[in-house]
């Protein structure tokens, strides 16, 4: 994935903007902002405390070349898509289009953060879900807490315990999951050959994209 | 002319007959009013009552008629008697419509209504009927002086309504900065690319134009004269003087960009790679006859990347430099960074700003480079070095908090707007002054200032008009924006404040259909803005004038000079009728025919002023016709009430406000004065732009006179009233009168 890194690191020089806007999903857009702030100023995630850069100035960050402090940035894992950003940009920029566009980019080419949160949570969400066409809610919930490691994950687990029995008696989880007997979906085949398709589709755009 | 003969007319329409007595009104006007001719109707503005009126005007000889009926600022079309002297008594808004309808405010009210009364009469009295000024010059020649894009669309707009112009350009060629552009600012849609300068096809229909003559290389010598007769000598280069009679005049000399060589710590002059905006322009016009893109000027090698400094000398607060934003730099950065990216989208282009600001249409325009890769920073230029062909650019990265470094092949410093508006007048009367010990140097800095004199004006008052802020010349921003402080004389464009291309074209019509209007009002005698069609003038009555000149230094527009036996000598085609002169006059011997110091004073003291046992206090309101009258009568229309025991009396300005008015209401036994006038100041809203700066200066000692009195201070109040204040007003009305109710009534009643 690195060898990626450095392939287009040296194919854009030092012009980390354009290659955002070539290599990233919705990336055009980010030459279009006029670092009015209105995105920052609408975000409800607090993000001073959490974000290393407010969207806007993760823009103004590419525009002044900074590769490295963007894509190793945790900001656009933080987003929560709520799109406030997206609906109030005066200049129309599809603000949470882009932070996602950027997220997918640095994880593409191995540069996002290491053993963040909402991407592991994107990863183990993304090969659950698709594996059955269903989620295993038991083996994602699992996964998510022992991503640190076994201490912390039965530290977890136990908190939940509570709201873990109220779901089992109420229904809606199946404890059997644990071990693999989960629900599914119909036409597994069906679906795995549409996502087959789709990751074809995708790469190959991928492909013309990092050729042009 | 016939022998006096007054009239009163008392309406009962609108609700007055219901409200007051007019029985009563009717015996005021016969026994203390002692009006020749009395009669009541029941609608007077109808065409019945206006006549009724004009019948006795033709068949009985009335030459002066109080009409008692609604504010004088309403039905002016009706009571339009140009050859008699109309009073007006404001029964309706100033009365009827403040009061409330109930048994316990009806005696307060019918006293309020029979002063008014009194006060109308007591004014028709004092007046006689404005006769037009005599002094008319009939001249509709229009005078352009500045030959770019404001001159000549102000030109244009003139020949196009039927007038005359004589362009005046100092320089060989029509165009000024913009035929040193290689393109513009876009100004039609869809905004997103440079356009062409426009000005071959401006110079072409100004060469076709046979109501326009043209001077080339030449400046204006000597202006003498007033509106509807200007004597103007225009100097030209080959030594030949032209004489032109001019109607008006229309100043548009335009600016020069501020110094770049001021700004050493930002690269001028250290490297041919940094230039100003201008040289930006004229590298573009040589790279475009070249045919080749443009060039670094140190070596002729191609530029691959260029930084735009915004603000360079401008919005300094430190006082070093130009204090104010010019406008529209950040749209000239914008277009010139398109010449680059049309020209290779592979050269960057960085424009550094601190807050971007495109008027107009100059968002879309700023969306479109943005769209075509022109990068925008936010950060301040705090150095700027040369290295051999390359410069490099040291800022602080305001979004991302941090110094940068940056190189480039060229940087353009976007500097500000400098007003090309003449020698400023207190500057040149200082000067005068000092020079007259005698001493050279002295006198060298008079000549100095005097050579970039742009009228030269023989008005006793200087010889350009006056400056306001940063040397740009005097015109209210918002509501008389072309106005000077000289009759007829008008701004368009950068000279009286900062802006583009295109604002400068609107401001430029602007003043053209306003010098129109002053030519046309000069030729009929009249007066000009804000009492435009007003006859009256102001007469002097010489034998009782002490020479003190403080009516020529006072006078807001230059209109009074001095004779060779220095009294003052009055061009009553520069006046604008606000009355300061009268208002001035320590020996009270300026007037007008429809306002004096009798017409008001005789107001004033034709009120009936109750005794100190009735606990009905009088206050006198003076209230400017201009800001502060309106707001009464609309308090009136809204039906805000307030206290009945006011009497308000319009006045053209605060400016014309005699002292005297004020010592003899105390002295009558007023028991507080109340003046009204508009803003003054930087933010003035004064119609005639000192008059109330200098009546609040002058009413500023009034104290004294009050203390001398054994009065309190309170006494006289001064209030800044807008138009906008008309639901507050009241309130403040109230809560003055709750004050002087305060107060043990004036000791002056009864005498």
């Amino acid at each position: 994935m690195s060898d990626l890194n450095q392939q287009m690191a040296a194919k854009y020089q030092n012009n980390f903007l354009r290659e955002i806007e070539e290599q990233a999903e919705m990336g055009e857009w980010v030459k279009m902002c006029m670092q009015c702030g209105l995105c920052s100023g609408s975000c409800p995630t607090n993000f001073h405390a959490g974000w290393d850069h407010p969207p806007q100035e993760l823009f103004m960050m590419i525009r002044a070349g900074k590769r490295d402090e963007v894509l190793k940035s945790n900001s656009m894992w933080m987003c929560t898509s709520c799109y406030n950003c997206y609906v109030r940009c005066p200049r129309k920029v599809p603000v949470t289009h882009v932070m996602h566009g950027l997220a997918e980019y640095a994880y593409r080419i191995g540069q996002s953060p290491k053993n963040q949160p909402t991407q592991h949570l994107s990863k183990t969400f993304w090969d659950n879900a698709t594996k059955t066409g269903r989620v295993n809610e038991v083996k994602l919930t699992q996964s998510l807490y022992f991503k640190d490691g076994i201490g912390s994950g039965i530290k977890k687990a136990m908190e939940m315990q509570a709201v873990a029995l109220g779901l089992v008696k109420a229904g809606r989880l199946n404890p059997l999951e644990a071990v693999g007997i989960a629900h599914k979906c119909k036409d597994i085949k069906g679906i795995h050959a549409m996502l087959a398709k789709a990751n074809e589709l995708e790469a190959q755009h991928k492909a013309e994209k990092a050729k042009a | 002319m016939a022998e006096t003969k007054t009239a009163a007319y008392i309406c009962k329409g609108c609700d007055i007959d219901k409200r007051v007595d007019v029985a009563a009104l009717v015996k005021t006007a016969t026994k203390s009013g002692k009006m020749n001719l009395v009669r009541e109707h029941d609608f007077l503005c109808s065409a019945a009552g206006v006549a009724m009126i004009q019948n006795d005007i033709d068949n009985e000889g009335v030459t002066h008629a109080a009409l008692c009926a609604c504010s004088r600022r309403a039905k002016t079309e009706a009571f339009n008697f140009p050859n008699t002297a109309i009073s007006r008594g404001n029964l309706r808004e100033g009365v009827i419509w403040i009061r409330p309808d109930t048994d316990a405010a009806r005696e307060t009210t019918q006293e309020m209504a029979e002063d008014y009364v009194r006060m109308a009469c007591a004014e028709v009295k004092a007046m006689t009927v404005p006769g037009g000024n005599p002094n008319t010059g009939t001249v509709k020649t229009l005078l352009v002086v500045g030959g770019g894009m404001s001159g000549m669309t102000s030109a244009l707009e003139a020949s196009k309504a039927g007038y005359k112009v004589v362009l005046v350009e100092k320089t060989g060629a029509l165009g000024g900065w913009a035929a040193k552009l290689y393109r513009r600012v876009p100004t039609r849609e869809p905004f997103k690319a440079p356009e062409d300068n426009g000005v071959t096809d401006l110079v072409a229909r100004i060469e076709a134009d046979s109501n326009i003559k043209v001077y080339l290389s030449a400046t204006i010598a000597k202006t003498d004269g007033a509106p509807g007769r200007f004597k103007v000598e225009i100097a030209i280069e080959s030594g030949a003087v032209a004489n032109e009679d001019i109607g008006a005049i229309i100043q548009a000399t335009g600016f020069t960009l501020y110094d770049a060589n001021k700004l050493p710590e930002l690269g001028y002059g250290k490297s041919p790679n940094v230039v100003d905006q201008a040289g930006l322009e004229a590298l573009a016009i040589a790279a475009a006859a070249a045919g080749r893109p443009i060039c670094r000027p140190s070596d002729g090698q191609p530029v691959n990347k260029v930084v735009f400094v915004q603000c360079a000398g401008q919005r300094d607060s430190s006082g070093t430099h130009l204090p104010y934003c010019s406008g529209f730099c950040c749209n000239t950065s914008i277009k010139q960074a398109m010449y680059f990216k049309d020209s290779n989208p592979d050269i960057d282009t960085v424009v550094l700003f601190t807050d971007l600001r495109t008027p107009g249409n100059g968002e879309d325009f700023y969306r479109a480079a943005q769209n075509k890769g022109v990068i925008f920073s936010k950060g301040v230029v705090s150095d700027v070095s040369a290295a051999g062909n390359a410069c490099s650019v040291k800022f602080k990265d305001l979004i991302l908090n941090e110094e940068v470094n940056t190189q480039a092949d060229l940087v353009v410093l976007a500097t500000g707007m400098v007003p090309t508006s003449g020698p400023d007048l207190d500057q040149l009367s200082e000067a005068n002054r000092v020079a007259e010990g005698g001493d050279p140097a002295a006198k060298q800095h008079v000549v100095e200032l005097m050579s970039k004199s742009v009228l030269n004006l023989t008005y006793r008052q200087g010889p350009d008009v006056p400056q306001f802020k940063h040397g740009f010349n005097d015109s209210h921003f918002i509501c008389f924006p072309y106005e000077t402080r000289r009759t007829a004389m008008y701004n368009a464009g950068p000279v009286r404040r900062p802006m583009d291309i295109a604002q400068s074209q609107e401001d430029a019509t602007g003043a053209a259909m306003k010098a129109i209007q002053a030519m046309e009002n000069a030729g009929l005698g009249r007066a000009a803005h804000p009492r435009a069609g007003d006859l009256s003038f102001p007469t002097v009555r010489l034998e009782g004038c002490t020479q003190c000149k403080r009516c020529t230094v006072e006078c807001p527009f230059g209109a009074i000079d001095e004779d060779e036996k220095r009294f003052p000598l009055f061009n009553e085609s520069r006046c604008r009728r606000c009355g300061t002169c009268m208002g001035a006059c320590p020996v009270r011997v300026i007037s007008f025919e429809n306002y004096s110091v009798n017409t008001v004073g005789s107001q004033i003291k034709s009120v009936e002023v109750p005794d100190e046992f009735s606990e009905k206090p009088r206050i006198l309101i003076l209230a400017c016709e201009n800001d502060a009258y309106p707001a009464l009568d609309m308090a009136g229309m809204n039906r805000h009430e307030y206290d009945p025991f006011v009497r308000v009396i319009p006045i053209r300005c605060l400016g014309s406000v005699n002292t005297i008015w004020i010592t003899d209401a105390l002295n009558g036994g007023y028991d507080g004065v109340m003046l009204m006038g508009c803003k003054h100041g930087e933010e003035y809203q004064c119609h005639f732009v000192k008059g109330s700066e200098l009546g609040r200066y002058r009413l500023s000692k009034v104290g004294d006179t009050l203390k001398g009195m054994n009065l309190e201070t309170e006494r006289v109040m001064d209030l800044e009233v807008a138009i906008t204040d008309m639901a507050t007003l009241p309130q403040k009305i109230n809560d003055y009168a709750a004050l002087i109710k305060s107060f043990p009534p004036s000791p002056f009643k009864g005498f």
